[in-house]
């Protein structure tokens, strides 16, 4: 029992140290512009035509909720515009770098883990070192900055459309006017809930996609570990996400 | 000239390289030939650092490999091409990007480039192939795209792992003079890593035999054939126990 606890230690050091090393060198491919610079712009238009269209199919529907439960919540005690309150700061702050984070998880992240790892074990990624790339530099920081720089974006259009699916809905099922909605919305808005938000979904973008890559680059054992290493990038980057997300409420928020 | 000089590599506990001695001459091939999961693609990957050993070291004209720096790996590696086991060509890119790509890391403009790679194509007889992709070619074909890749970038060096696993005896064959033309055209040195005989006498000017972690016999194509090593001459005949 104490052997085992000791060795998952030891193998949670490693795995703490491994990531070390991998961010060190991922450091160092930074100046190498040329190679990833161009691949970073494919890159990114993957991770948007990837995930853009779920983050914006479940911010859409959760503005919907947002509003109607806000209604069932105020039970007519507290004035109704209140909804609109509760709908921008929920999507900004929490609901949508959360739940489009969670979609890029599942989307984003799985494909590249899948794609790297495939590329681990085909021999490609040996392939791309001997002919003398690195490949921090051609795969994983491309895809990196590409998560980190595209992710606000994503988020930033999944916030608009829940507020918008929001005030649709306060309008036609919650008999609200859009005045009331837009004085309820503004009422404690305070900038920092856009640039908490986006910095937030900056650092999902960052993380998931950084855990893609680590997890697709140390895949071994054929197809089987092609689809473990899948699997594995998405549970990680999905706990990582949360964890993270509740850190950020902690050092910011209070 | 490569030395392998008393290499030594486990995973996870278990050796799989013990003590592995083999020297390949300049202007040689030499073919390594062993039973399956004996560590021969382990031994090729340390000749160009994507291996580290836990002991001894390859020598690469007098530079022992696990002690390069980044910038001296690199330098190395520009004069060892790889042909992999399964080509490891890149699945989104075409024929042409696929052998380019390395050359897009030397001094060479557009032109240059596209020279290299139709001369590389060429000399593999896949003039035409250009634009097609990896996915829409057959084992053979990969192969051969495989080693265009390795012999455009003109190395010194070039290291084959399993040519002709997986191929028919007449691509497979095809292959095998591929490997000897490359050999008279660039005069470049070397390995073989496989377990087909055939390819092995028509490639290689030497054999060594890789068993339980080290070089069980090495010599020419005749003294092999002719071995009275009971281990090796059952490989060489491919007899079940
Ligand atoms: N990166 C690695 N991690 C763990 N084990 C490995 C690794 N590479 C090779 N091995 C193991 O080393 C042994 C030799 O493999 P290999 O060199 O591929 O054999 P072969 O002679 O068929 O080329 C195998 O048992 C393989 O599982
Ligand atoms: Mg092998």
């Amino acid at each position: 029992m104490i052997e085992r606890l000791g060795r998952k230690t030891v193998d949670a050091i490693k795995a703490v140290g491994g990531f070390g090393h991998f961010v060190g060198d991922l450091a160092r491919a930074v100046p190498d512009v040329a190679v990833w610079g161009r691949l970073t712009l494919v890159q990114m238009r993957r991770v948007g035509v990837d995930s853009l269209p779920v983050a914006l199919f479940i911010a859409a529907f959760t503005g919907v909720v947002l509003a109607l439960q806000a209604s069932y919540t105020f039970t007519g005690t507290v004035p109704l515009y209140f909804v609109g309150t509760l709908v921008g700061k929920t999507m900004m702050l929490e609901l949508g770098p959360v739940l489009a984070g969670l979609a890029l998880a599942g989307r984003v992240g799985a494909s590249m883990a899948a794609e790297l790892g495939t590329m681990k074990v085909t021999e490609q990624v040996d392939a791309l070192e001997t002919l003398a790339y690195d490949p921090q530099s051609f795969l994983v920081l491309p895809r990196v900055l590409a998560g980190t720089t595209m992710f606000p974006v994503i988020v930033a259009l999944a916030i608009l459309t829940g507020i918008v699916t929001g005030w649709i809905a306060s309008l036609v099922l919650l008999d609200l006017s859009t005045q009331e909605f837009l004085k309820g919305l503004k009422l404690f808005y305070r900038f920092k809930d856009t640039w908490f938000g986006l910095f937030k979904s900056a650092t999902f973008g960052c993380t998931i996609t950084l855990v893609g890559c680590v997890v697709g680059l140390s895949t071994r054992g054929g197809a089987e570990g092609v689809g473990r290493s899948t699997t594995r990038a998405v549970v990680y980057s999905a706990v990582l996400l949360l964890v993270l997300d509740a850190f950020w409420a902690l050092v910011l928020l209070r | 000239m490569i030395e392998f000089q008393d290499l030594r590599k486990a995973f996870d506990g278990r050796p799989v390289l013990d003590g592995f001695t083999l020297r390949v001459q300049d202007g040689e091939t030499t073919v390594i030939i062993g039973y399956s999961g004996t560590g021969k693609s382990v031994a090729l990957k340390h000749v160009v650092g994507l291996l580290q050993p836990d002991a001894g070291d390859v020598i690469v004209d007098g530079r022992a490999v696990s002690t390069l720096d980044r910038a001296a790996l690199t330098a190395l590696r520009r004069e060892i091409g790889f042909v992999f086991q399964f080509a490891a060509l890149f699945d989104s890119m075409s024929v042409f990007d696929n052998v380019a790509l390395g050359l897009r890391r030397r001094d060479l403009s557009d032109d240059e480039i596209a020279a290299r790679v139709q001369e590389a194509l060429a000399l593999v007889d896949l003039t035409g192939a250009e634009e097609r992709l990896p996915a829409e070619l057959s084992g053979g074909m990969r192969k051969r795209v495989g080693i265009a890749r390795a012999i455009a970038l003109r190395p010194r060096y070039i290291l084959y792992d399993e040519p002709t696993t997986g191929l028919d005896p007449v691509t497979s064959a095809v292959i095998d003079q591929l490997m000897v033309r490359t050999r008279e055209h660039l005069r470049v040195t070397g390995i073989v890593v496989t377990h087909d005989m055939r390819s092995a006498y028509t490639v290689g000017d030497r054999i060594a035999m890789l068993y339980e972690g080290k070089i069980r016999q090495v010599g020419t194509v005749a003294q092999i054939q002719e071995t009275e090593d009971p281990v090796v001459r059952q490989f060489i005949e491919g007899r079940p126990t």
